[in-house]
């Protein structure tokens, strides 16, 4: 039973550089599979390292179960962190680097074996492994000697610090689903880092976006897909990433491609209340339906990614300069060099304010 | 079936050319280069090793003699005299390089893995002690050994050779902490490893590599000091560097007996580091922990 809660917790580095945290409100329910993400430098690391105690807060507090732990030392926080690079001890066997955290609480040598084997079973960790060095094993029988170790602790919170980024591209997404479903059995509340937002949404039960030491948006992966609060989120979130152009407004709608793109009621009353002359348009690949001629948005194909079922086109829209991209059917797509048109619907188009980012609706 | 002598030519390889050839006689070039200069450096140890097995009539004739009737003569007579300073120079040289590392671990973990306030200085400070010729410090060392009961006494080399490795030893054994990987530490310490278990139970294990290299050094330079020992003992804590001085007669022959006593001291430190050369080599490569 352990929720897991930032109170305007705030790391900072140097003097005269901003936060790397800035003032993180995190509410984490017990049994939760939490990913904090966004790109490099955006705070989600050291965040994570000051639940786990590795790093000092320069203001508010963080608490593990309504326990504040903001000055408790990392081994009495009841937390267990799997790290990047594993950090397994070179010179202890495997059965030594799970058994060394309930050795140093004194726990017997026979239950800390029982818990030991437990964990591995858990993990499909073979028997023998066990009485090998670490650089005996496989990347991937360390990662999961890595997970065994925090395992193996039974505790309050699992702390994930990008762990799947040394394995290889096919192991990854086999390990990310292992990962999920271990969670889910044994409902450990868990914080996982990284950078991947595939990794954030296939994993999470709910996904906090952050970017430059802030939080931007923390939802549950559909949500935050259908309805990012704002342009980061809407560009982070979703791969390929959503089509962001800033486009001039005219007569109740936005500029496009020659053409007049209408836009929802409560966008329009947004950009008039808030006096603007251009917007951000945000368009998602899939969202760009191929029309045959009779849709609003033309262009030409200046590439073709096939990916097997679906393929994605590279198209300049016509009086445009940047290409969007779509997402069309894998067997049907055009031609480089081909001219086509979209088709849009009024409620998949996104706005976004053309200086602070925020989301135009309602 | 004919079979025609197709000349076989490498895929990409270069035609045997002048480049070809240039390369390959700059390569021979370095080749004999290496060996005149390694010879040059073994030569006098050679000359050494085999005087030590002449008759000391045969050691001092010119030209030198290559043949000879090799004789065990001058190492009985150096094994006969040698006891108290090998057993001298074996303290000396062991207890003052266990105390070294004894002091340099947590000396260097201060300066490394929790570096202490103003841990530049310390570390300054630590390796200035070497830049004072040794030869300005013998008077006062002199004067303090004397007030302290200290002069001619094995104690007294054990804290010199201690002072004076510990410097290096803490630089040293300090770069090879910095290499363990952080994360490996925090690791320990979210295990719920104390400092002393952090040093002992991780930070150990990962750079003993480097502590059998310390070590070595360590030993190296107590087994070979010479000017310390010959100006602050006499006979109680005489050592081997003083052995092969008092080799030396007023007068006579002594070639070949300082060079089988030259040959005994010297074989220590080349075992002790052909036994080291492993870890020697790990230790100065440290780097491959991940």
């Amino acid at each position: 039973m352990a929720q897991v809660k930032y109170v305007s917790a705030s790391r900072v580095y140097a003097k005269d550089a901003p936060p790397a945290v800035d003032a993180l409100d995190l509410d984490i329910k017990d049994g939760e599979f939490m990913v904090l993400v966004g790109p490099s430098g955006s705070g989600k690391t050291t965040a994570l390292r000051m639940l786990a105690g590795l790093e000092p807060l320069d203001g508010g507090r963080v608490e593990i179960g309504d326990r504040d732990v903001t000055f408790v030392p990392p081994k009495d926080r009841d937390i267990a962190m799997v790290f990047q690079n594993y950090a397994l001890y070179p010179q202890k066997t495997v059965a030594e680097n799970m058994g060394f955290a309930l050795k140093m609480q004194g726990v017997h040598k026979d239950e800390r074996a029982r818990r030991v084997q437990e964990a591995a079973r858990l993990l499909d960790l073979d028997e023998n492994l066990l009485d090998r060095k670490p650089k005996a094993l496989s990347g991937g029988q360390r990662q999961r000697v890595a997970m065994g170790r925090a395992i193996v602790r039974e505790p309050k919170v699992f702390l994930m610090d990008e762990p799947l980024s040394n394995l290889d591209a096919k192991l990854r997404v086999q390990t990310r689903s292992q990962i999920a479903e271990l969670q889910r059995r044994l409902g450990v509340t868990t914080v996982y880092v990284t950078h991947d937002q595939v990794e954030a949404m296939t994993m999470g039960h709910r996904v906090a976006v952050l970017a430059s030491g802030q939080l931007q948006q923390c939802d549950t992966p559909r949500h935050l897909y259908d309805n990012p609060v704002n342009q980061f989120v809407a560009g982070f979130i979703g791969s390929p990433a959503m089509n962001l152009q800033t486009v001039p407004l005219a007569g109740g709608g936005a500029r496009i491609a020659g053409t007049t793109l209408p836009l929802p009621a409560a966008v329009r009353s947004a950009a008039s209340r808030a006096g603007l002359s251009e917007l951000v348009l945000g368009i998602r690949p899939e969202h760009l339906h191929l029309a045959n001629g009779s849709g609003e948005l033309a262009g030409e194909v200046l590439l073709v990614e096939e990916l097997g079922a679906d393929a994605l086109l590279h198209v300049r829209l016509k009086e445009s300069g940047s290409p969007v991209v779509a997402r069309t059917e894998g067997r049907k797509s055009p031609a480089p060099g081909q001219q086509v048109t979209f088709r849009v619907q009024l409620d998949d188009v996104f706005a976004f304010h053309p200086e602070t980012g925020a989301r135009l609706a309602g | 079936m004919t079979a025609t002598a197709v000349p076989v030519r490498p895929l990409k390889g270069r035609e045997p050319g002048p480049q070809r050839f240039r390369e390959m006689s700059s390569q021979v070039g370095w080749g004999v280069l290496a060996w005149v200069v390694g010879i040059a450096f073994f030569l006098p140890v050679l000359w050494m090793g085999i005087t030590a097995f002449k008759p000391e009539s045969a050691a001092q004739t010119w030209p030198p003699k290559f043949t000879f009737s090799p004789t065990l003569a001058e190492f009985r007579l150096v094994f006969s005299g040698w006891g108290p300073f090998v057993t001298h120079s074996v303290i000396a040289t062991a207890v003052s390089t266990l105390l070294v590392l004894l002091l340099g671990v947590p000396a260097s973990y201060a300066l490394s893995v929790h570096p202490v306030k103003n841990w530049r200085d310390g570390l300054f400070f630590f390796i200035s002690t070497k830049m004072l010729p040794i030869v300005a410090a013998i008077g006062p060392l002199y004067v303090i050994a004397l007030k302290t009961h200290l002069l001619d006494s094995i104690w007294l080399l054990i804290i010199l050779y201690t002072a004076m490795n510990l410097p290096l030893a803490i630089w040293m054994i300090r770069s090879f902490m910095l290499e363990v990987p952080k994360e490996l530490l925090e690791a320990a310490r979210l295990d719920g490893a104390g400092r002393i278990r952090e040093i002992s139970g991780v930070i150990l294990p990962i750079i003993s590599p480097g502590l059998v290299s310390t070590a070595l050094i360590c030993v190296i330079f107590a087994w070979n000091e010479l000017f310390l020992a010959l100006n602050l003992t006499v006979t109680n804590a005489a050592t081997m560097p003083m052995f092969l001085i008092s080799s030396v007669p007023q007068e006579g022959l002594y070639l070949a007996h300082l060079s089988a006593a030259a040959v005994v001291a010297s074989v220590p430190v080349i075992l002790v580091g052909w036994i080291a050369q492993r870890s020697l080599v790990r230790g100065l490569s440290m780097g491959a922990i991940k």
